[in-house]
């Protein structure tokens, strides 16, 4: 919490939804979030360095407790990969389906560290007076996910179909080929692209944000009183009990969706 | 919430992510898992094997301990037949045997009796002729009448 100033509502809220920035070049599109940046970074060469640690030494013989859970994790992503993707999964979409899940979820779990004595740790320890925890909290982080994801849908598309088959799919689905029918298939496939990264993005995103807060909120009504901080740690133990459910599954339902999408991507209709 | 170069510096953070997981993450723990699978399903299979070459081996078994019982009942079987022969062998050795045994007894019995009868009938002649010296002392002369007395010795014998 910010000290020196003032302490009402609408600094409270914006202090914690301020991203630590550092300015590139002119013009509002380059500036960084550093904090969202680093704390993604650091996370995610944290669990793809954990796996890479435990899967290095990996035997096929009995698995050490460590292997066996990696196993877990790696089975359970690729049986949910079996199911929706028809091809060899093994080259591409398994993998990155496991990076996006081990990756998500690690960004989501940040969510559920009590956030104010985050903020003080930050502030008093590195000296960092805006710092966000929670990169899939910035629009950015999601967007650049899911956006990094419809690009794969394309290049899949294109790949996989070659340019004329999708463009034959373009102008000749859902509806069918009569030449009438083109500029209709055409706008509801655009339409889709469109709606594609917005829903992906955005459901992880509010999801996150949502669930942050309403931290803030109990965090808020914490400093009313006694009454509002028996309420807000009652309603706030409640609260983050049900965001480990929610973390967990919107990491989920990202990587499912972006499996999906990549499946839609390698089949053709 | 605005979109600034954070998407872009995220993307190819997630990039590079994906590819780190798609070249050494991934690769290495699926070899194992296939591995695993392989070493599991040839293991069942030996062991089908084992179990299939275990059925065989005490069907063959039985089959010897089988052959080996007949063997060892024809063995026995022989075994009494030559032992009855052998005791058949004995008692006729041993009667063949007693009878020899007995022949020379009888023979030396013969022997015996042959010699006797030849002792008494000396003594008998040697007293006749005593007896008959003994009468006729006065009346015979021994000399005149040597040739009769050696005719009855004769006779006597």
């Amino acid at each position: 919490m910010a000290s020196d100033l003032e302490l009402t509502p609408t600094s409270y809220i914006n202090h914690h939804l301020t991203n630590l920035t550092a300015s590139l070049g002119d013009g509002p599109f380059w500036t960084l979030h550093v904090d969202t940046l680093l704390m993604s970074i650091i996370l995610g060469v944290l669990g793809m360095g954990i796996l890479w640690l435990i899967v290095r030494r990996a035997t096929p013989g009995v698995p050490t407790k460590r292997q066996a859970f990696v196993e877990l994790l790696v089975e359970f992503v690729d049986s949910q990969v079996k199911n929706t993707f028809h091809g060899d999964r093994h080259a591409f979409v398994a993998p990155a389906a496991l990076t996006i899940f081990v990756w998500v979820l690690l960004l989501n779990t940040m969510d559920l560290l009590p956030i104010d004595i985050m903020a003080s740790i930050y502030e008093h320890v590195f000296g960092l007076h805006n710092w966000r925890s929670v990169p899939t909290t910035d629009v950015n982080t999601t967007f650049a996910l899911a956006l990094s994801i419809w690009f794969l849908m394309i290049f899949f598309n294109v790949k996989v179909k070659g340019l004329g088959g999708w463009s034959y799919e373009l102008f000749c689905t859902p509806f069918g080929k009569n030449p009438i029918l083109w500029p209709l298939n055409l706008l509801f496939n655009l339409i889709e692209y469109v709606s594609k990264p917005l829903s992906h993005s955005l459901r992880l995103f509010g999801n996150i944000y949502a669930g942050e807060i309403i931290f803030l909120l109990l965090g808020m009504w914490a400093a009313t009183g006694v009454t509002g901080s028996f309420f807000s740690v009652i309603l706030g133990a409640g609260w983050l009990i049900f965001h480990i459910l929610i973390v967990t599954l919107q990491a989920f339902i990202f990587m499912m969706l972006a499996v999906v999408y990549l499946s839609m991507a390698h089949e053709s209709h | 919430m605005n979109i600034n170069f954070t998407l872009i510096s995220q993307a190819v953070a997630f990039s590079i992510f994906v590819w780190f997981t798609v070249k050494f993450v991934w690769p290495p723990l699926l070899r194992a898992i296939e591995e695993r699978q392989k070493q599991i399903a040839d293991g069942l299979a030996a062991g089908e094997r084992g179990k299939k070459e275990l059925e065989l081996a005490s069907q063959r078994s039985s089959e010897v301990l089988k052959e080996a019982k007949q063997r060892a009942t024809e063995i026995i079987a022989q075994s009494e037949k030559r032992a009855t022969e052998i005791v058949e062998e004995a008692k006729e050795n041993a009667k063949i045997e007693g009878n020899r045994i007995l022949t020379a007894a009888k023979a030396e019995i013969e022997h015996e009796i042959f010699g006797a009868k030849e002792a008494l009938r000396q003594q008998i002649a040697d007293l006749a002729l005593a007896g008959a010296t003994k009468i006729l002392r006065r009346e015979v002369n021994a000399k005149v009448h040597a040739d009769l007395l050696a005719s009855i010795q004769k006779e006597l014998k």
